[in-house]
């Protein structure tokens, strides 16, 4: 985790040093091109912009969570008000070995959604919304709360509140510059003419276009740079929560939820500077894959954390991102990944109460047989999902929505055949007459299993196989698996 | 320059160089060691949060399970065990055990609705629940950073300081039901 956090520093430094610098040269060139000498135009114009930077971050610095949590309307509350919530914040307090437990906060608001704010992981602050406590389980709770330790823990509050401030300041300058143009131009324009052209003056409009371009593009530039770096410390946090919650289907879940409940958040204050820290992006409805979007799509997320397998550490979430995204680019870097000494085992879910569990698979029992009805076809996917893909789709496989994995439409429509051939009364599928029907029962419903067929054929079984018959494909045979 | 001079100076320059390193591995080791002490210092507190907690809940449970001593006095003879036990594996050990009876309990209050409709004992299931995770997670924090020490004290070229200086290697905390690890014994 250490080592995570060294690799992260380093690559944030460079990151803000590209971005001061290009709000010193926005600064420069609009001094340069506003003042009829440029040169020293230029170096006030800098020294201006570099102010300007200095006071907002001191602000930014020892108020920015104040105002953040502010403008979020969040109240600070105490274990006797959310004894669950205050119980996970100190368990990933624990986990993670911060130096003392975060500040909690939350929003009262229907949404599902959660952020982090704290310079320093000793004065970090973790706040969720109401929604997000009533609808989430105490697994899923732990991954988000995990998240946000995460961004504690990896120090991304201070980076991206640096940031923020860079890209905020950029905007100023460039704003200030701009309306000025608008507003005075005319006046500039005669005060120009009147000082009598020459070299300088040429000088002076050449100065003039840069500070245009820079003044219309860098702001665009820095956030997109300040977005890049959201979105990938999104998924440092992802792999710190399922690191530290060692249960990666926690975080997945709830993700899951978040996206579907609706991480849209009203506030007083639509900060588009605050909305990285948030776990799912709160301006917008539905995820958007793209330069400007803050969050990585969060079915991505949701994938790697799915299809994670064999731990729950580091290595493990490397490989799940590489399946998932098919690119050859790492994403946590091999610092990280080295910084891994042991092996990282899953845990065991945390049982939720029983009865709500019980209310959860009758109503999935009602759906199931109106989708039935329906002519919806099944299809069981290994990761626990189960896929209703409609009868008349054209394509002959078919992606697990939740984990990615392909699956092929064939097995679901002959089982939806049988299904629809035992509706009717007519007979099972049964074996050549005067032979009785072979019986195979499963050792187990966790792995592929082969069986022989009377024909001396291997038949695979696939874990996933929901039938009640299979048919051998070299001599047609049906045999009866038991459940 | 006299070729004895060179020779002096770069015999000093090695020797800062060696002493500079010295101490650069001598206080990496004593900064893992403290963090060890530390993560056992936040296994203790749970631990004993843990026992502050179990007097509470045999009290709420007695009314209900009152015919059911048998689990109860396992619970409670579990824990003086627990407090009264010390160093890192003894500990373990006992808490272990401690868990175990524990989760006997819970699976017997499974069948009293009344109790665990109970408020006051709901209250008490999100504590020991939360406690046995804070457990769990101070126990991975330790485990951690017991990997991270042994294997410096363990490694070349640190492990000399470790030698000369007496760090010793720490223990893992593992907590696992002896019951469940020793395979039954069958007698005829």
């Amino acid at each position: 985790m250490w080592e995570a956090i060294t690799a992260n520093k380093r690559r944030s430094r460079v990151l803000l040093a590209l971005m001061a610098l290009l709000l010193v040269a926005l600064g420069a060139a609009v001094g340069g091109s506003m003042t009829p000498r440029p040169q020293e135009g230029a170096a006030i114009g800098a020294l201006v912009a570099a102010v300007i930077w200095l006071i907002m971050l001191v602000a930014a610095y020892y108020r920015g969570d104040l105002m953040v949590l502010a403008s979020m309307g969040a109240r600070r509350i105490e274990k006797q008000d959310a004894p669950r919530l205050w119980n996970v914040v100190e368990e990933m307090t624990l986990a993670a070995g911060l130096p003392s437990v975060p500040r909690v906060f939350v929003i009262d608001s229907d949404a599902v959604n959660a952020f982090a704010v704290g310079r320093t992981p000793e004065k970090g602050s973790v706040v969720v919304t109401s929604g997000l406590m009533r609808r989430l389980g105490r697994d899923e709770l732990q991954g988000v709360v995990a998240h946000e330790i995460g961004h504690i823990v990896n120090l991304d509050i201070r980076f991206m509140t640096t940031a923020a401030v860079l890209v905020g300041s950029i905007s100023l300058v460039s704003e200030i510059f701009l309306r000025g143009m608008v507003h005075g131009g005319s006046r500039g324009g005669r005060r120009r003419s009147s000082d009598g052209g020459g070299g300088r003056g040429q000088g002076q409009a050449v100065l003039l276009i840069l500070a245009l371009v820079l003044a219309l593009l860098a702001p665009i530039f820095a956030r997109l740079l300040y977005f890049a770096c959201s979105r990938k410390r999104e998924y440092l946090a992802d792999a710190s929560a399922a690191r530290l919650t060692r249960y990666p289907a926690g975080l997945a879940s709830a993700l899951e939820k978040i996206a579907r409940g609706g991480a849209k958040l009203q506030s007083k204050a639509k900060n588009l500077m605050v909305a990285p820290m948030f776990i799912v992006n709160p301006l917008q409805k539905m995820s958007v894959t793209g330069m400007f979007s803050s969050h990585p799509p969060t079915d991505k997320r949701i994938a790697v954390l799915r299809s994670m397998a064999g731990g729950a550490g580091y290595a493990e979430y490397e490989s799940a991102y590489r399946g998932v995204t098919g690119a050859g680019k790492p994403c946590l870097g091999p610092r990280t990944l080295a910084s891994e000494t042991e092996s990282v085992v899953v845990r065991e879910p945390t049982p939720e109460p029983k009865a709500k569990q019980d209310a959860i698979e009758r109503a999935r029992e009602a759906l199931d047989l109106v989708d039935g009805m329906a002519g919806l076809l099944f299809l069981k996917c290994m990761c626990g999902v189960r896929i209703k893909p409609p009868p008349d789709l054209k394509r002959k496989q078919i992606p697990c929505p939740r984990c990615g994995r392909m699956h092929d439409l064939s097995l679901a429509t002959t089982l939806a055949a049988n299904r629809a051939r035992a509706a009717e009364g007519k007979e099972e599928p049964t074996a050549p007459e005067g032979e009785a029907e072979q019986v195979y029962r499963p050792q187990s419903h966790k792995g592929w299993e082969s069986l022989a067929c009377r024909c001396g054929n291997k038949v695979q079984l696939s874990p996933a196989l929901q039938a009640e018959h299979i048919r051998c494909p070299r001599c047609q045979r049906t045999i009866k698996i038991e459940s | 320059m006299a070729p004895s001079l060179i020779a002096l100076i770069v015999f000093l320059v090695v020797l800062v160089i060696l002493i500079m390193w010295f101490v650069g591995a001598y206080n990496g080791l004593v900064r893992l060691r403290n963090r060890v002490k530390e993560g056992w210092a936040q296994i203790d507190v749970q631990l004993k949060r843990r026992h502050d907690l179990i007097p509470n809940l045999v009290e709420t449970v007695k009314g209900y399970v009152g015919h059911e001593k048998s689990t109860l006095e396992a619970v409670i003879q579990a824990r003086t065990a627990a407090v009264s036990a010390s160093g890192v594996g003894q500990q373990a050990q006992a808490e272990s055990a401690l868990g175990g009876s524990l989760g006997r309990l819970m699976l017997l209050v499974e069948q009293y609705p009344d109790l665990k409709a109970n408020q006051n004992f709901l209250a008490l299931q999100e504590e020991l629940t939360s406690t046995e995770n804070k457990i769990g997670f101070s126990r991975q924090f330790y485990n951690e950073q017991v990997m991270l020490y042994n294997t410096r004290c363990q490694s070349i070229p640190s492990n000399v300081i470790a030698g000369m200086f007496n760090f010793q290697q720490a223990e893992f905390f593992e907590l696992v039901d002896k019951a469940q690890r020793d395979a039954p014994q069958v007698k005829f």
